[in-house]
């Protein structure tokens, strides 16, 4: 196994994910498969080989920066779970 | 006359003759919806009101301007992972549920603008992960030529609406295949344009490197013509490019002679199936007997692909899927305190696929793994993009299959992910490298399924894509078959 229980938990947790204890089973085994299917790569000598960054020239990232649209708070707001006023209401972070 | 059969040119020819009206036309399309869509669960949302209402401002413009865009009154279906303002947009997903866009996708503006009739919402693998549509969080959609079918996936319910008549074209994304191999699996014509071709702004994204929109047709000639109406620069999107964009149409001409077309013995190896290869080699003599030649070309680092693949997807993927903390839209659970309420709503809110994916994004790119997966899985990719560079000094298109079997039985493979992955292995490749490649029909199984054969071409030469697809489609009847429904 490359893939121990412990680690599944560490990434759920880094991956904000609740997983049941069923779910945790199942799906280590199944990125053990997976991952194990990945150790193709490592038949490959990769060593002097760049890392791809993008596939296409001209890009044109630059743009003059001014205000283009038209800000709609209500528009924007009608899809919050739970909303005060014109604020997103979210769950107590400091105690 | 049946005129949900209709292609976008037909149509727009009988509309500009005014032989039949946009209203007509959008009335008809939800008729064939209604009779059908019990078996094919093509649709998650209907815009029948403002459908026809965009039919009716069609009519309108056809009786005051005949020069107009063939898209003018054309009912359109689009894949539920487009940013449409004020319909329902859920990507498939208990997370996104009921959630209301503020604003539309450009690929919305555009089709809007040109006058086409926006229909409806198709079903998709939950966030477009999935190659068989099997993995939408509501309901699967059932294969036109075979309701035991898969449609292929994401863009299922794309690919059966425009199989089964339900609309005149659709539109898809494509991050690994989820428009070619759909339109393989349902009979029809799938076209994912070069990486920047078609602004991704509005789209919701998966694997931002590689996502791409494009059209799910009828035939060639359409799947031009909606190219045409998509790409383009747009400011919006800085990974759109500012390439000028051709006339698609002008390169439907049937002309092959001399045309290089390439084939790379790495996509006809011993698992496929035989008749799907068979199909493929039959297709490849009659474009080389239109007068084309053939090249045998070599893409040495092909079985790596689908390694690579999901490992720079599924990180990219965990990334764009961090947004989803039930804060400011979608599912919000009760919880303790703010961590929990994070992961219970992600728990309550994603499929089994999209946690899967998640997982593995996040392990790839997690300390002490990085370097010896996503770093790794990048310089590979390096080396595809690299066999298709030296490929094309060669060659001008790359004849293949669009996957290696016909649609399997739904259920099939759900159980089994590192299968299900294995049926992008054709046509992964082409989104690691960002180029263009269409599916078309070339045939048939022996249970009557659809084989899609597969045409990848230079960066941004969709043009000889498309004139190559269209001269075998001028020398076939494939594209003309209809399922039963």
């Amino acid at each position: 196994m490359k893939l121990s229980r412990e680690s599944v938990q560490r990434i759920a947790t880094l991956a904000r994910l609740r997983l049941t204890a069923d779910e945790e089973s199942e799906i280590t085994g199944q990125l053990d498969r997976i991952l194990t299917y990945m150790d193709k790569l490592n038949e490959l000598d990769t060593a002097n080989i760049e890392v791809f960054t993008h596939g296409i020239d001209n890009l044109s990232a630059l743009r003059e920066d001014k205000v283009t649209n038209q800000p709609n708070t209500d528009a924007l707001l009608a899809n919050v779970p739970d909303r005060d006023g014109n604020f997103f209401k979210v769950p107590k972070i400091i105690e | 006359m049946n005129l949900v059969a209709l292609t976008i040119h037909d149509a727009s020819d009988k509309l500009r003759r005014r032989e039949i009206s946009s209203v007509d036309l959008t009335n008809a399309v939800f008729q064939r919806i209604d009779a059908t869509d019990e078996k094919v669960h093509a649709f998650i949302t209907l815009a029948r009101e403002s459908a026809i209402e965009r039919a009716q401002q069609a009519d309108a413009r056809l009786r005051s301007d005949p020069q107009v865009s063939p898209l003018l009154g054309i009912p359109i279906a689009v894949k539920d992972n487009f940013l449409t303002r004020g319909l329902k947009t859920t990507c498939a997903s208990k997370l996104l549920g009921d959630f209301m866009p503020p604003y539309d996708a450009t690929t919305i503006i555009k089709l809007r603008d040109a006058g086409a009739v926006l229909i409806g919402k198709t079903n998709l693998d939950e966030f477009a992960m999935g190659s068989s549509a099997e993995y939408s969080a509501f309901f699967p959609t059932h294969n036109p030529w075979n309701l035991e079918r898969i449609p292929g996936g994401s863009s299922g319910g794309s690919a059966a609406a425009v199989a089964a008549d339900q609309c005149i074209a659709a539109l898809g994304t494509d991050t690994g295949g989820s428009i070619r191999q759909p339109a393989a699996c349902c009979g029809v014509v799938g076209l994912k344009p070069t990486y920047g071709r078609v602004s991704r702004n509005g789209i919701i994204a998966f694997a931002s490197s590689m996502d791409q929109v494009g059209p799910l047709t009828k035939d060639v000639r359409d799947a031009a013509l909606l190219l045409k109406a998509l790409a383009g620069h747009d400011p919006a999107d800085s990974t759109s490019s500012t390439r000028l964009v051709p006339d698609y149409g002008t390169a439907l001409n049937g002309e092959v002679k001399g045309l290089r077309i390439g084939i790379a013995k790495e996509y006809f190896v011993p698992g496929m199936d035989g008749l799907v290869q068979q199909a493929v080699r039959d297709a490849i003599r009659k474009v080389e007997n239109s007068g084309a030649e053939r090249v045998d070309i070599g893409l040495p680092y092909t079985e790596y692909a689908v390694a690579v693949y999901y490992i720079v997807a599924t990180a990219e993927a965990s990334s764009n899927l961090a947004r989803y903390d039930g804060m400011r839209f979608g599912h919000r659970a009760e919880a303790r305190d703010l961590t929990e309420t994070y992961m219970i709503s992600r728990d309550e809110g994603f499929g089994p696929e999209v946690k899967r994916r998640i997982m593995l994004g996040t392990y790839v790119l997690s300390a002490g793994y990085y370097d010896a997966y996503y770093l790794k899985a990048q310089r590979v990719r390096t080396l595809i993009k690299r066999d298709f560079e030296e490929a094309f000094k060669h060659c001008d298109v790359i004849v293949a299959p669009t996957a290696p079997t016909t649609a399997f039985k739904i259920g099939e493979k759900i159980q089994d992910p590192l299968q299900m992955y294995l049926s992008d292995i054709y046509t992964i490749s082409a989104n690691l490298a960002g180029l263009p490649a269409i599916s078309l029909p070339c045939g048939f199984d022996g249970d009557g399924m659809p084989i899609g054969l597969q045409i990848i071409g230079k960066p941004f030469d969709e043009v000889t894509v498309l004139r190559t697809a269209y001269a075998y489609e001028q020398a076939t009847e494939w594209h003309k078959k209809k399922p039963t429904l």
